[in-house]
């Protein structure tokens, strides 16, 4: 495929590539989200048992040779995997992903109430990380080596080294119990955010820093900040010059992050009971209620895949190289 | 500024090395049995028999942080080590033979990589059920791959080496030059890979356990003993920060320690 590119006429039409590599960037993103979907239907046939029997066990009916063939019988389970599986997707993409085991429920609405929690408590966390740890790698990128780049990366280090469970837990101990300065059950309310968002966005805010500065230090040992070093450019532009050509990459950082994000977000919203789509799935392993599970690992992949191959894309289009 | 680094390895290390050997050694430590449950002694605070006070059940917590310890890194380390093998073996396949083999299982690695890591293992772990093992089956699908790129890219940089060959015009076997060629020549860079993983590892493995996800109870392990004694945190917080405070000692340790192997590394070259 290179070589196709590099043989046809430079600088014919950069249209044409710029289609090309966005229809690429398309296949890629079908066939993924493609694979996705089948491990996520296979998902079911991981534990032991198929799936009459798990919506029997999960529903607590004694399950007997005529229950499960009747249960067989009426959840098509007689027909070819393939064909079972074509119809999932096709319920999936009409916005229909099943009846959950436990209450015989659609589970699109609850995965979707559950979601939009989850967005909130995720974005937010995202949000305040971005705003501390943006301007601090930068700092310590800027100041590499000095006081102020060893104070941000021992912080970096240590938010990095800390699972968000025990952040969460040692906030719950120090600020509630210690110092009383909030309720130990907290509602929904702004104050029911502020500790959940905290817990997500510090071991995050450490990964950010060291990935950020890295990338940083990356750019400033380019040339052209050499040159504008020998010109006499003020500091100020310099760093302005700087982040303007990390942001491709940033980006592509923050990207890979939200994967991180999902994971521990379901962990906080159970610590915190926060009825996002993290506690949804813990409460239905538990329940073996398995389409929501599989819901869940179809709706967070599909995000991520989607994300990062926005972030792809914004990129390339960032990239003032691409354009010329 | 190397004699710097080194004594600071050093120091790291051997601070792994105490808490390895601690945990070993928890059998000969512990000053209680980890499961033996005392009516007597519930939620006790730290005191001459029981130095880290007690739990719910009254089961010593320094007993079970030895031991919950063990859980934890045998299980981090095993798992650490099982995706080392799988992936320098996967690795140097590729970087060895290259073809359809290699397009095939980089192909794999990437759609693996694409999928969001925490989120996946959280539903296989919750799939399987099994206990410690689920949890690591759940996160052992994607660690391989981050062994299996670096051993791939750096067969690839050896294979253009001379001695590489001088071998093979000396006629030996590809699995010969394999084995004593490439292999000892990877082991570095993948050993330090492996330790910058134990301390993700070991915070996936406790945050599945704290989830109820990893070892099944009475087991001690500390994300579970930590999960479990959070409920009556207000009357006992030593049977929380206990296992909280070795947890992030430990990662905080081994982290330490894969930072400055690789800085290390990077000086020398």
């Amino acid at each position: 495929m290179k070589r196709s590119l590099s043989t046809g006429r430079k600088g014919r039409n950069d249209n044409v590539t710029r289609i090309v590599r966005w229809g690429k960037n398309l296949i890629r993103l079908i066939f993924i989200l493609i694979i996705l979907s089948f491990l996520v239907f296979a998902l079911l046939y991981l534990a032991p048992g198929d799936p009459a029997e798990k919506r029997l066990t999960s529903q607590g009916i004694a399950v007997t040779k005529e229950v499960l063939d009747a249960e067989r019988e009426r959840l098509g389970l007689f027909r070819p995997f393939l064909v079972r599986y074509g119809e999932w997707l096709l319920g999936v993409f009409r916005g229909d992903f099943g009846v959950s085991f436990r209450d015989d429920l659609p589970v699109a609405p609850k995965l979707a109430a559950g979601l939009q929690k989850t967005v909130q408590l995720a974005s937010a966390s995202l949000l305040l990380s971005l705003i501390f740890s943006f301007p601090l790698a930068v700092l310590a990128a800027w100041k590499k080596d000095r006081v102020p780049d060893h104070i941000v990366c021992l912080l970096s280090f240590f938010g990095n080294s800390l699972p968000n469970f025990l952040i969460s837990v040692l906030l719950m101990y120090l600020l509630c119990i210690r110092m009383r300065v909030f309720p130990v059950i907290a509602s929904g309310s702004l104050q029911g955010l502020f500790m959940p968002v905290i817990s997500l966005a510090i071991p995050m805010t450490g990964r950010f820093i060291r990935q950020m500065r890295a990338e940083f230090l990356v750019q400033l040992s380019e040339d052209y900040v050499a040159g504008m070093r020998r010109r006499g450019v003020k500091e100020r532009y310099l760093i302005l010059n700087v982040i303007r050509n990390s942001l491709g990459h940033i980006l592509t950082i923050i990207a890979l992050q939200i994967g991180t994000l999902m994971g521990g977000s379901v962990v906080i919203e159970n610590i915190f009971r926060w009825p996002g789509i993290g506690k949804l799935v813990m409460e239905s392993i538990t329940a073996r209620d398995y389409p929501v599970i599989m819901g869940f690992v179809l709706i967070m992949g599909t995000i991520y895949v989607a994300v990062n191959q926005l972030a792809d894309i914004c990129f390339h289009a960032l990239d003032p190289r691409g354009q010329a | 500024m190397r004699r710097r680094l080194k004594t600071r390895i050093l120091i790291t290390g051997a601070a792994a090395g105490i808490i390895l050997l601690a945990v070993i050694f928890a059998g000969v430590i512990a000053p209680n049995d980890p499961y033996t449950t005392n009516a007597l002694a519930i939620r006790k605070a730290p005191c001459a028999d029981y130095p880290f006070g007690t739990d719910n059940l009254g089961r010593c917590v320094l007993s079970r942080v030895l031991y919950g310890g063990r859980t934890t890194i045998a299980a981090t380390f095993f798992l650490v080590f099982l995706s080392f093998l799988a992936g320098t073996f996967i690795g140097m396949i590729c970087g060895t033979c290259g073809g359809w083999a290699d397009r095939l299982l980089m192909r794999i690695a990437d759609i693996l990589l694409s999928f969001p890591q925490m989120v996946v293992a959280i539903a296989v772990a919750g799939i399987l059920n099994g206990g410690m093992k689920g949890a690591m089956i759940a996160l052992g699908i994607t660690m391989w791959v981050s062994f299996a790129r670096l051993a791939r890219s750096h067969t690839m940089s050896i294979r253009q080496e001379a001695y590489i060959s001088s071998a093979i015009l000396a006629g030996k076997s590809r699995l010969n030059i394999i084995c004593t060629h490439i292999f000892p020549n990877l082991l570095a860079p993948l050993f330090t890979n492996a330790l910058t993983q134990v301390g993700t590892t070991m915070i996936g493995l406790s945050g599945l356990s704290f989830l109820g996800l990893g070892v099944i109870p009475p087991t001690a392990e500390w994300g579970s003993m930590i999960s479990e004694a959070r409920a009556y945190i207000q009357i006992a917080p030593w049977a929380v920060l206990a296992p909280a405070a070795v947890t992030i000692l430990t990662i905080v340790v081994f982290n330490y320690l894969g930072d400055l192997v690789m800085e290390y590394r990077e000086t020398q070259g």
